[in-house]
């Protein structure tokens, strides 16, 4: 009987999977469903002894069974997109099955903890500093240090917190893990809870994402003996795009209202209910297993300058060949759109949005940036969560400027005013510049600057940032004359 | 559901308000006035502190809307995909019977546009799919 491998990720069920699984089975094959490759245009992907077919239609089946499909791409290890790739988050991505314990310990897992096991909670902590780690949650900062900071805090009891909130547009790789590799996570909170002396993790998933909901409560369950004493309870926001902050994400977890908490006190002090708390991203904490199983020099070894080790890349928007692409830090903007096969629509690339809802706008002038936190800085703009959403030449970065305070708005927790107040007014200002107000940029750029240095979190201090590299690296659109 | 089941089956966690108020929700549509009366009762807070609590966050209703809802993607990636047209096609089909709402990202930003019908997702809109989405609520 034919064994045929589908992904049952969110993504992969939205384009259809589980009709194109129930027909497989309709007509005879054994399914297996697996994690998702990450190539989200060949969704839904099917894999028969290693050669994939997409993207698959329900009408499609019979073909693919009978052998003679043009949907063939070949052996999916050997394809371009996956052959180049760096995995060590996202190694067993579309090779094992999300919630089998069993495929989770044949490709090297629980090897991570069972080590961590035999160390001092000061040499995890030594060897995630030393493995150059930084959070990709956004911030970047790094890792070991944060631990450190927790697991010499006096406190009876600790908490770890991941933060799935993953609010950023043109990120998916938090939901890909989840949905695809639960168990990394567990393990990586799990060292975390060694390392720093905590008892109990949480994981806040954003309410957006019900799969992987589902998949990390039943994976929490199963789990369960394997990282006792441990023990993790999932929790859901509601839809707050500030609760990925993590002084909001906690208000919301003690069920308050998701209010930005002025620092200091860090988190790493006085975090969940007061007790010092590691907060860290799902992509940092997965990243944990690797370093410890390997040690901190095998991750340390890839990446650039002070960026070490591997980013899941997100290729969005309007992209040809989008999904996740995990490489070393170093790779230009440019090389990763090529990668991508530049526009779905076919059209030039006028810009790419790299970092979320916060990020700054690149035009192709500055594709030469290399995915590292330093040379994005440097640049005005910030990797952020590693989403690169890529617009082709009919968008209106007027429009794209509008947006950015419209959202801010929208999001805003209403704490400072800055970020309040300054949102709110800076998309009356940009609908006066649309309508032709030639005085509005300079206003909205004393505005950027004011919400920049005056807010408390970087909802408002970022947002300046698509605002402003929209005016500067796209002048034109901002011109009244030249948008009719 | 009942309101004391839910909250009985929370009230030992750490933190319950939020779990509480999902299970509401999701049972009865909104939050109402009374709930809020019950559950400040049962976990020692002002009703004022649970009524800004389901003000803050986007998923709670106050009020009842009985019709079908669907949630279009409406963020930067799916922009870039052309959701904003999809969402004026959406208003259009869907007139008063089926209420037209906004999510910002769903984590499906490569096979955008997209929507979120109950918990089930919906990828590669275009105006056709939607007009069909709409029409089978
Ligand atoms: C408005 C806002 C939204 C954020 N959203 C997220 C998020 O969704 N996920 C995340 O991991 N970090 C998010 N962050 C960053 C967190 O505040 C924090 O830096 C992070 O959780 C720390 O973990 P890390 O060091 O592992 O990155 C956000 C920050 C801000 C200001
Ligand atoms: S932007 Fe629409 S799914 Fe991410």
């Amino acid at each position: 009987m034919t064994l045929v491998r589908i992904p049952d990720d969110a993504l992969a069920v939205a384009c259809g999977a589980d009709r194109v699984a129930r027909r497989f089975e309709e007509l005879g094959a054994t399914v297996e469903r697996v994690s998702s490759w990450g190539m989200h245009w060949l969704e839904p992907l099917v894999e028969i002894d290693g050669i994939g077919f997409g993207p698959v239609g329900v009408a499609d089946v019979e073909g693919v069974l009978a052998g003679g499909s043009d949907l063939s791409v070949g052996r999916i290890e050997d394809h371009p997109f996956i052959a180049s790739q760096t995995r060590l988050t996202f190694a067993r991505a579309g090779k094992t099955r999300p919630l089998s314990l069993q495929d989770y310990a044949a490709t090297g897992g629980w090897k991570g903890l069972e080590r961590a096991r035999a160390m001092t909670a000061e040499a995890i902590t030594a060897e995630v500093t030393a493995s150059g780690l930084r959070g990709r949650g956004g911030a970047g900062f790094p890792a070991g240090i944060k631990w450190e900071t927790v697991r010499t805090a006096n406190g009876v009891r600790k908490y770890i917190v991941c933060n799935a909130d993953e609010g950023d547009s043109g990120t998916f790789a938090d939901r890909m893990l989840m949905e695809g590799d639960p168990f990394v996570l567990i393990e990586g909170m799990a060292i975390a809870g060694l390392a720093v002396g905590a008892a109990k993790g949480f994981v806040y998933i954003r309410s957006e994402y019900p799969h992987a909901v589902r998949k990390m409560e039943a994976a929490v369950r199963l789990a369960a003996p394997l990282v006792a004493p441990f023990e993790i309870e999932v929790r859901v926001g509601a839809g707050a795009y500030v609760c990925g902050e993590e002084t909001s994400l906690l208000n919301s977890l003690e069920g308050k209202r998701g209010e930005v908490r002025a620092k200091p006190p860090l988190p790493a002090h006085e975090g969940l209910f007061g007790c010092p708390t590691v907060i860290n991203n799902v992509l940092t904490l997965a990243a944990i297993p690797y370093i410890l199983a390997e040690g901190a020099q095998a991750y340390a070894d890839y990446g650039m300058g002070r960026s070490r080790g591997t980013m899941p890349v997100q290729l969005a928007g309007n992209i040809r060949f989008g999904g996740l692409y995990e490489t070393a830090f170093g790779a230009t903007l440019g090389e990763l759109i090529g990668i991508g096969g530049g526009s779905a629509s076919g059209r030039p690339v006028k810009a790419v949005q790299v970092g979320g809802p916060l990020g700054a706008y690149f035009p192709p002038s500055l594709f030469d940036t290399p995915f590292d936190y330093e040379a994005f800085t440097a640049r005005d703009g910030l990797i952020g969560h590693g989403g690169v959403v890529v617009f082709d030449d009919s968008v209106d970065m007027a429009a794209q400027a509008r947006f950015a305070f419209e959202f801010c708005a929208a999001e805003s927790c209403g704490k400072c005013t800055p970020c309040r107040i300054g949102a709110v007014r800076g998309r009356e200002t940009i609908e006066r510049v649309i309508a032709g107000d030639p005085d509005g940029l300079a206003l909205v750029a004393d505005l950027c600057e004011t919400m920049k240095f005056g807010s408390l979190c970087a909802l408002g201090a970022f947002t300046p940032y698509p605002v402003m590299s929209a005016i500067t690296h796209f002048p034109a659109d901002f011109v009244v004359e030249e948008r009719v | 559901m009942e309101l004391d089941e839910i909250v009985a089956r929370h009230i030992g966690r750490e933190g319950p308000l939020l779990p509480i108020l999902h299970d509401v929700q999701a049972a009865a549509g909104f939050v109402s006035e009374e709930a809020i009366r019950d559950i400040a009762q049962a976990l020692n807070l002002s009703r004022a502190e649970v009524s800004g609590v389901v003000s803050f966050y986007h998923d709670f209703r106050r009020t009842p809307d009985p019709r079908p809802a669907i949630r279009l993607c409406r963020a930067e990636a799916c922009q870039a995909r052309g959701s904003e047209a999809l969402a004026a096609h959406a208003e259009r089909v869907a007139g008063e019977r089926v209420r037209v709402g906004t999510v910002y990202c769903l984590g499906l930003c490569t096979v955008g546009p997209n929507a979120m019908v109950g918990d089930e997702l919906h990828a590669r809109l275009d105006e056709g799919a939607v007009s069909a989405l709409i029409g089978a609520m």
